[in-house]
């Protein structure tokens, strides 16, 4: 009986966290990493942080909403099939809820043109920035970059941020990526039955 | 069946599943679903994108949740009425998110099971540095105009650089509070954010 109880909270919280990270993410997914890494790897301490970058280089390489992607990675990671769908459910719940609230009650024309509602998101769009900045440098110690591997999130990020069509994609580095930790690990194999 | 849920639904699915790199990089493939078709005017999406960058949440799920809401009853007058809209609304909303949902799901079962293998091992070692990276390039990409100087006036880019560089101290540093140090929440600085953009602007 406790157990279930104990369940039922660990459900409820995770529920709660998610929707308290889908109410407060501006600009995409990536802006949401700082809060679920405060969320989930600092305050509950549910996934260490080297797990958490694990989950996101997995909700980064598939297709569709990253916000969503990463939210079912995580919840999966807790409490599996039901874990997911809470988690992903409380990310999509406030903007589904509120968008709805704006579509039927408001026209286009009224949020657009509030002055007050532009004046806060002028405040609010460079703080974004700092959110995704913060956690490039928490994932660089969790990633533990050596002098060897440091070239690599670097020529990543230049590349990317060129805009350049297919150099630029994202995916392109991911699939390097997984190639090139496949490619040292059967060489450095093959280096040991040598030995 | 040509009912405007159908093929709503099915617009959203291939949203869903071709829709690689987020937010902004779906938005093309959006259009072309939408204004394609003539569910909605190109003027109405540019107000539906604006709108997603003043509220929060995911893009994909916000312009899902509009389209979904408006499409049925601009396209068949027998649809119109709050009810229906948020018929349209959900269906999409679930279109867009269900398919990606169980790609993770899948890949995240699929990678526990194998997890004490080697090459799996050895795939995550090399895609940590470049995760590293991706979220970099996702902090210089939004170190825009648009994000620090919309209107082109030196005090107002100044003025963001500024909020920009307290918001990533108060995340990032500790400060002292009763005798313990404690890092604020992204979510209260975002707040905080709001309020100075409320007080200067």
């Amino acid at each position: 009986m406790t157990e279930k109880k104990d369940n039922r909270n660990l459900y409820l919280k995770l529920f709660t966290s998610f929707f308290k990270i889908g109410a407060f993410t501006f600009g995409g997914g990536w802006a949401m990493i700082s809060i679920i890494e405060r969320e989930i790897v600092d305050k509950n301490h549910w996934i260490e942080r080297d797990d958490f970058l694990d989950l996101l280089a997995v909700a980064q390489s598939l297709p569709g909403i990253l916000a969503v992607n990463i939210a079912t990675a995580v919840g999966d990671k807790l409490h599996g099939l039901k874990g997911s769908a809470l988690a992903a459910l409380g990310t999509i719940l406030p903007s589904f809820l509120l968008i709805l609230l704006i579509a039927i009650f408001l026209t286009p024309d009224m949020i657009k043109n509030n002055h007050t509602i532009s004046a806060i998101f002028m405040g609010i769009r460079p703080a974004v920035v700092a959110l995704i900045i913060a956690p490039v440098i928490t994932s660089a110690k969790a990633a533990k970059l050596q002098w060897k591997t440091v070239w690599i999130p670097v020529v990543t990020a230049l590349m990317i941020s060129l805009d350049m069509g297919t150099v630029s994609s994202p995916i392109l580095y991911i699939v390097l990526g997984a190639l090139g930790g496949f490619a040292v690990w059967k060489i450095s194999e093959k280096g040991l039955k040598k030995r | 069946m040509n009912n405007i849920y159908v093929q709503l639904i099915w617009a959203y699915i291939k949203i869903g599943i071709f829709g690689f790199g987020g937010g902004y990089a779906m938005l093309s493939l959006v259009e072309k679903s939408v204004v394609g078709p003539g569910w909605i005017s190109e003027t109405m999406f540019t107000d539906i994108v604006a709108i997603s960058q003043m509220t929060p949440g995911p893009i994909g799920i916000n312009s899902a949740t509009y389209i979904g809401y408006v499409a049925p009853g601009s396209v068949d007058p027998a649809f119109q009425g709050v009810g229906w809209g948020i018929l349209g609304s959900m269906l999409a909303t679930l279109a867009v998110v269900l398919p990606s949902f169980f790609l993770v799901l899948y890949s995240s079962h699929f990678i526990r099971r194998h997890q004490e293998s080697g090459a799996i091992k050895a795939i995550f070692s090399g895609l940590r540095p470049v995760v590293v990276g991706l979220i970099a390039s996702a902090a210089i990409l939004l170190m825009n105009s648009a994000n620090f100087n919309p209107n082109g006036v030196t005090w107002q880019l100044v003025t963001n650089i500024i909020i920009c560089v307290a918001a990533f101290c108060l995340v990032f540093f500790p400060i002292p509070w009763k005798g313990k140090k404690i890092k604020l929440h992204p979510i209260l600085v975002i707040i905080l954010a709001g309020l100075a953009g409320y007080i200067i602007y």
